[in-house]
């Protein structure tokens, strides 16, 4: 047993084929994500949008929770009593309002993300089940999807969330538990094309088992329509959390939550209408953000496949 | 045709039986009835009766079929708190709701179907990549936003409308548009997408060969037969409506189905919350189901799909 690795065990690369006519799918797929300007567009601000929310905390001297009630709501620094202090401004309580901006962002951010994990995972699993095993499985499977989709979802949301008790975790869950249909719908479906795909056949006959199928065939094949729903899913998941946080039910104070900075500044809008119109607008440009990008993958996949 | 729709109307009553048992399980699992009714730090003794008069100590499987064969007997029990029997409260609000549906499932249709058969006519074109940025930035808008910048903009600002509140047909345009604009984005996707495909279509290529106006092939051939799938989705849609309403009608303080259940919620009005869960429910299965019926009928090529 030698202890350094004989450099011959690694395949030789004169063994490839020849440099390919075409470019890599990789730099295909690029390339064609670079002309996709609405894809581009969206993709920059959301990577402007992540990376204010993790990274200027970080260094901004203003504490979020920090109540301040000798400076009440302060405008922005454009107007005319505005400070380069408050950049944003302060709210009701004299809390920096670009400080709650950027932590409810951090909020937001890590819902969409567990949220779509969740629901993800579970509406991943029932899909390809569904679509692979079909016959009494897939009949069980869409009878489930068929029920909740006629649940108004909302409003069990808010059920639930005011029985248990509502906290970041418990909204997480309940969105993850609630937001699993279009997962299973796409999937579901993909699955089904893919199972009467060649390589499926050929991996049967090669004595594959059905397991090693699912994981090894069919997962990584419906992966790039699970990332389309994941990104959609995403922004609507950020949507509800604000309108359920919007009712008191959702994110609780003093946690700053874009949906809650418009609920707490409601009985001073008609003063101080920035007050609604920033976590507005920043919601607004978040859930764009993420629909174009979801939109420009789907384009992006959909062109892929086709050639 | 019969056999599709006892097939279809069999499937309906078995989903509405599962939703039923989901919404009465998700209820019931989710808190404590008894705890709801007494409040909180109530004694213990007060507790067990309550248990004991609402039937809340019996296993699970019971009370559902308790609950079950007296829903649909229509006995949907008296409200906890305003004390009335909760056929009689909903029945009061769904009307609101209902017609608030309807106009925002109009108000967003008025402006889908001109938009997506705008962009699908001028394929590419700026008018194309104007409908398809206003559905973008439409669908990116929480409403509880749009409701709160309406009432700013139109009932402060320019004093038309009442800031909330129901009674008139007044108080109604703001909620309209706060939810319809919501759901004019999947039309217009939709519409474009329909049109543009039926616009290649053959029959649309020999209506314009035989020299047929181009007002007359886009209406009466193209967009007749692009619209067809828009009722599924409008179906659909109208279910998500009337659930959504929740938000809308709690902005503007509407005394719909939506505003009461929001009210209920805060109440731990449990009857009440079961009844209008149930009913919206309810409501969107007759819905897709009607409206899958109604394709069936207006395209027979599904009917052995």
């Amino acid at each position: 047993m030698a202890a350094v690795v004989p450099s011959s065990s690694t395949p030789p690369v004169a063994a490839e084929p020849a440099v390919p006519p075409t470019l890599s799918r990789r730099r295909q797929l690029w390339r064609r994500a670079c002309a996709n300007r609405p894809f581009m567009f969206g993709l920059g601000l959301l990577a402007l949008i992540v990376l204010l929310a993790l990274a200027v905390p970080l260094f901004y001297p203003h504490d979020p929770y920090a109540q301040d009630l000798t400076q009440r709501t302060v405008p922005p620094v454009w107007y005319a009593r505005g400070t380069w202090e408050h950049v944003l401004g302060t709210d009701a309580l004299g809390r920096d309002y670009l400080a709650r901006l950027l932590h409810g962002g951090r909020v937001s951010l890590l819902i969409s993300l567990s949220v779509v994990l969740i629901s993800g995972s579970i509406g991943t699993t029932l899909g390809v089940l569904a679509g692979y095993f079909s016959g009494k499985v897939d009949l069980g499977i869409t009878f489930l999807i068929t029920s909740f989709l006629a649940m108004p979802s909302i409003l069990i949301a808010l059920v639930i969330v005011s029985m248990v008790g509502s906290s970041l975790t418990v909204v997480i869950l309940v969105l993850g538990l609630l937001m699993w249909i279009r997962f299973a719908v796409v999937t579901r479906t993909a699955t089904q094309q893919i199972r009467a795909l060649d390589y499926v056949a050929a991996a049967q006959a090669v004595g594959a088992s059905r397991w090693r199928i699912v994981f090894g065939e069919v997962l990584p094949n419906v992966m790039p329509q699970v990332i389309v729903v994941a990104t959609l899913e995403a922004a609507s998941a950020i949507m509800v959390e604000a309108a359920l946080s919007f009712l008191g039910l959702g994110v609780q104070p003093p946690t700053p939550s874009w949906g809650l900075m418009i609920a707490e500044a409601r009985s001073y809008m008609f003063f101080s209408f920035w007050l609604i119109a920033i976590p507005g607008i920043s919601l607004g440009l978040l859930a764009l953000a993420i629909n174009l990008v979801g939109d420009g993958l789907r384009d992006l996949f959909a062109a892929g496949s086709r050639n | 045709m019969t056999r599709y729709l006892l097939g279809r109307i069999a499937l309906a009553l078995m989903v509405a039986l599962a939703v039923s048992a989901l919404a009465f399980l998700v209820l019931r699992l989710s808190g404590d009835v008894a705890i709801a009714i007494a409040g909180e730090g109530a004694r213990d003794e007060d507790l067990q009766l309550i248990r004991n008069t609402y039937g809340l100590d019996r296993p699970l499987l019971v009370q559902y079929a308790t609950w079950l064969w007296q829903t649909l007997r229509g006995d949907f029990g008296s409200s906890i708190y305003f004390k009335v029997p909760v056929s009689e409260l909903v029945l009061q609000k769904l009307p609101t709701t209902i017609i608030l549906g309807l106009s925002s499932l109009t108000f967003g249709l008025l402006l889908a179907v001109p938009l997506g058969v705008a962009a699908a006519l001028w394929r590419n074109s700026w008018i194309d990549r104007l409908a398809m940025g206003i559905t973008v930035v439409a669908q990116a808008l929480p409403t509880f936003f749009v409701a709160l910048v309406l009432i700013m903009v139109l009932a402060v600002w320019a004093r038309w409308l009442p800031v909330s509140g129901s009674g008139s047909w007044l108080h109604f345009v703001m909620p309209t548009i706060a939810l319809g604009y919501y759901v004019m984005p999947p039309f217009m996707r939709l519409i474009r997408s329909n049109m543009i495909e039926v616009l290649s279509a053959d029959y649309v290529r020999t209506a314009r060969a035989k020299g047929l106006p181009a007002s007359r092939v886009i209406f009466r051939h193209a967009l007749r037969n692009a619209i067809v799938p828009v009722v599924g989705l409008a179906a659909v849609q109208l279910g998500f409506l009337l659930g959504g309403s929740v938000v809308i009608e709690s902005v503007f303080a509407l005394d719909g189905l939506g505003y009461l259940a929001f009210r209920s919620i805060s109440y731990k009005d449990f009857p009440v919350l079961q009844t209008i869960v149930l009913l919206l429910s309810v409501l969107y299965v007759a819905l897709t189901t009607l409206s899958d019926i109604a394709n069936v009928w207006l395209d027979p090529r599904l009917r052995n799909a």
